[in-house]
């Protein structure tokens, strides 16, 4: 392929899932407000447009142009970065998440995906254990009691359940033997990995919803206690990044969960996109149904179920995929 | 074309380690640190040594300087150190003798010419075919299986005594 059309290719894209993942995000607080609403039998937005669905763009203008206050005792530059920090690392792990086959187009084959790394896996983890810092900087840089509380709070949560989230694949890289998140759906060929490693998923599934901060793991954010968590002084366009990026990696979680456990864009009848983004939408609507469904955890008991029930399912999974892997 | 990306990367690892001990605020001291430890995972990548460079973040800046910021946010130092982590001659004189001494052991084999070190059985052709990740692994359980067990040893006794000590 010339050097050329490999960087059209390339940044194209770059360009298009971008592009879409924006539109998402700024579909999924409409899709959010609908499907809760619907949950607790009322309408959700109707006035703008039909059914609400100029909502999001009303919503993202009137963000744009509110007042953009900044504490006087904050920490001006950590507090300006912060939701920029918390946002990029959502939106960049896409990147080496497959989201269908090879196909040709202008006689060229293009890979849909953005990056074939052969440690995509690992990219993902790596990239979303940085968001944290997003968080934990906004919560104290706002010099607010509960802004610091919220932060901290987060940081404990997301470390204590990321160690099972880690844990948790480890079964499907076992089965794979692979790092690469393209050669993890090409395992899946015959057999999707939630039948294989069910226990795996379902770990997967919970850490993913604390990772995310949702319902029913949201106490970075819990309103009854905190007023509303770290994000407690942000207004104007850096609340909206924070919102941005919760909405982003329910996203790329959602993703996650479809290529390593329900076999990524595989399926049959209909084009592999159309498949990885059914997946998608699956998840996205199990997340939002949950915080529709479940009332919050209390902060003992989500510590003592990260560290004494998940984790230790999690690494007897393991043994037990070991045994399998290396008895076949 | 190496070096492009090589002194952007080992500048920024000089620089952000230099303003861990300078900046005053513990919370930016504890950001520059994760700022080194971006530009050493740059300078594995470098290596070819993708599996590390990863690693490099998710357990260092992702979990270990967390949970550093973490303390330092609960401690609550502000921008002033407290008394007896303030400067102090002795403690100063240590520091310097111990970065000369350092520098020393690294000038020798600088000075002595070092690329003519004989050249190991894992060249960049070498990794690519096996896989860095998997190189990595083979290596760990085969050739370094009793320093790999010790390392783990002292890193459980290490957890148990942080467990004695939070218990008291």
């Amino acid at each position: 392929m010339p050097e050329g059309a490999f960087f059209v290719i390339m940044v194209t894209k770059i360009v298009v899932v971008f592009g879409l993942m924006l539109l998402s995000v700024t579909y999924l607080t409409w899709v959010e407000r609908k499907v809760i609403g619907d949950i607790q039998v009322r309408l959700g937005p109707m006035r703008v447009g039909p059914h609400g669905l100029l909502q999001p763009i009303a919503d993202g203008l009137k963000l744009l142009f509110k007042e953009d206050i900044i504490p006087q005792a904050a920490d001006r530059t950590l507090y300006i970065l912060a939701p920029a920090i918390a946002l990029i690392p959502a939106f960049i792990s896409f990147a080496v998440i497959p989201f269908g086959d090879q196909i040709r187009l202008f006689g060229q084959t293009i890979d849909l995906v953005i990056a074939d790394v052969n440690i995509g896996l690992l990219y993902v983890f790596g990239v979303a254990s940085l968001g944290i810092y997003g968080i934990v900087l906004g919560g104290w840089a706002s010099n607010n009691k509960y802004a610091l509380l919220g932060g901290l709070r987060s940081s404990a949560q997301m470390i204590s359940y990321e160690l099972s989230l880690g844990l948790s694949v480890v079964g499907v890289v076992m089965l794979s033997q692979s790092l690469s998140l393209v050669e993890i759906v090409g395992a899946q060929a015959r057999i999707w990995f939630i039948i294989l490693q069910p226990i795996g998923f379902l770990i997967f599934l919970i850490c993913a919803v604390a990772e995310t901060n949702r319902a029913p793991f949201d106490l970075p954010e819990a309103e009854t206690e905190l007023v509303a968590g770290f994000h407690v002084e942000y207004s104007s366009m850096k609340f909206a990044m924070y919102f941005m990026a919760e909405y982003a990696n329910m996203i790329t979680v959602s993703a996650m969960a479809t290529t390593l456990f329900l076999g990524g864009w595989r399926g049959p009848w209909l084009p592999p996109v159309v498949w990885f983004l059914i997946k998608l939408y699956l998840f996205i609507f199990l997340f939002i149904w949950l915080r529709g469904t479940l009332p919050r955890f209390r902060y003992d008991q989500l510590m003592r179920f990260g560290w004494k029930v998940l984790l230790p399912i999690a690494l007897v999974n393991i043994m037990v995929t070991a045994v399998f892997v290396a008895l076949r | 074309m190496e070096w492009l990306v090589f002194v952007p990367l080992a500048v920024m690892a000089l620089v952000t380690a230099t303003l861990v001990i300078v900046l005053r605020n513990p919370v930016y001291c504890a950001l520059s640190l994760v700022g080194t430890f971006f530009a050493l995972s740059g300078i594995y990548l470098l290596l070819q040594a993708q599996f590390i460079a990863v690693v490099q973040v998710i357990v260092y800046a992702g979990a270990i300087m967390v949970l550093f910021l973490f303390v330092v946010m609960l401690l609550d130092l502000g921008h002033e150190l407290p008394a007896w982590l303030q400067r102090d001659r002795p403690r100063l004189l240590l520091g310097v003798g111990a970065v000369a001494l350092l520098l020393l052991e690294l000038a020798i084999p600088i000075a002595s010419n070092s690329s003519r070190a004989p050249q190991g059985p894992y060249t960049s052709e070498v990794v690519g075919a096996i896989g860095n990740t998997q190189l990595v692994g083979r290596l760990l359980f085969t050739d370094f299986l009793i320093p790999f067990e010790i390392t783990s040893v002292i890193l459980l006794i290490a957890i148990i005594g942080a467990m004695v000590l939070a218990r008291r």
